[in-house]
């Protein structure tokens, strides 16, 4: 076994026992930990495939910014330790088919669909970082444009959404 | 070299288990970290195929996943605040106003 193939054992069972973690912790602070590990690992992920700016932009806006804005959620709602509620019949015989449906179908599309993938060529791109800033501010330069519309409006509702009294 | 579809068993995995936490917790705060972790998932399965097939195409959508996920954190935290100080708790149970 290869090098990379080791690393990507250990951060892949690194993001899976996060995912899980984030399943069967009670307490939402827990939960919160859990998933800034996942995306740690993730963040590993992207430096092996070689997509280096995408793992700075997962350490700095995923595990900076949104993260700390739930743990100061948590912390300022004083969340505790969600009760137990009983499940209702729809999410019984609605709910638990459709997500074991879901499953099956991910799946079959995984295992089913991987041949054509391995087909592709090796990854060999020089200064993929510049090459990525080319492509975002010519080619997608209106969606990019878009997006910074999108973080005005996003600002505009939070505050709306989180004041006190109506101004 | 690793192959690619190892990456998108383990996307698969971690949106499975996002579905299954968005399922089965009751605290909203945590459902919300729950589509953060599909959200995750999906970009894992973009760089993937990025990065299988040598185009860059797919890093540039991670990125827009990143800022629609930023926005919508902001926003969704702000909604969260609204409903902990109107029902006095984070239980979704609670927020029950539409049912019959």
């Amino acid at each position: 076994m290869s090098a990379p193939i080791i690393i990507f054992f250990v951060l892949a069972v690194m993001a899976a026992l996060g995912a899980i973690s984030l399943i069967v912790q009670k307490h939402p602070i827990h939960s919160a930990l859990s998933l800034i590990v996942v995306m740690v690992a993730l963040a590993g992920l992207y430096l092996l495939m070689g997509a280096e700016f995408v793992a700075a932009v997962q350490i700095i806006v995923y595990g900076g910014a949104i993260m700390v804005l739930f743990v100061l959620v948590i912390m300022l709602l004083n969340a505790g330790v969600e009760e137990r509620t009983n499940f209702s019949k729809m999410a019984t015989f609605g709910g638990i088919p459709l997500a074991l449906a879901l499953l099956v179908a991910i799946a079959g599309a995984v295992v089913g669909g991987h041949g054509s993938v391995q087909a592709a060529t090796q990854s060999g791109a020089t200064a993929p970082t510049k090459q990525l800033a080319g492509l975002l501010f010519q080619e997608f330069v209106y969606p990019f444009e878009l997006t910074s519309f999108l973080i005005l409006i996003a600002i505009l509702g939070a505050i709306v959404l989180a004041q006190r009294e109506k101004i | 070299m690793v192959p690619t579809h190892y990456y998108l068993i383990l996307s698969a995995i971690l949106f499975g288990l996002g579905t299954v936490a968005f399922v089965f917790r009751r605290n909203i705060i945590t459902i919300f970290m729950s589509i953060e972790l599909m959200l995750n998932a999906v970009n894992l399965a973009f760089v993937a195929f990025s990065q299988a097939w040598n185009r860059l195409d797919g890093q540039v959508f991670v990125l827009f996943v990143i800022v629609v996920a930023a926005a919508e954190a902001a926003v969704g935290l702000g909604i969260i605040i609204l409903i902990a100080r109107i029902r006095r708790s984070l239980n979704v149970e609670r927020v029950d106003l539409l049912k019959l």
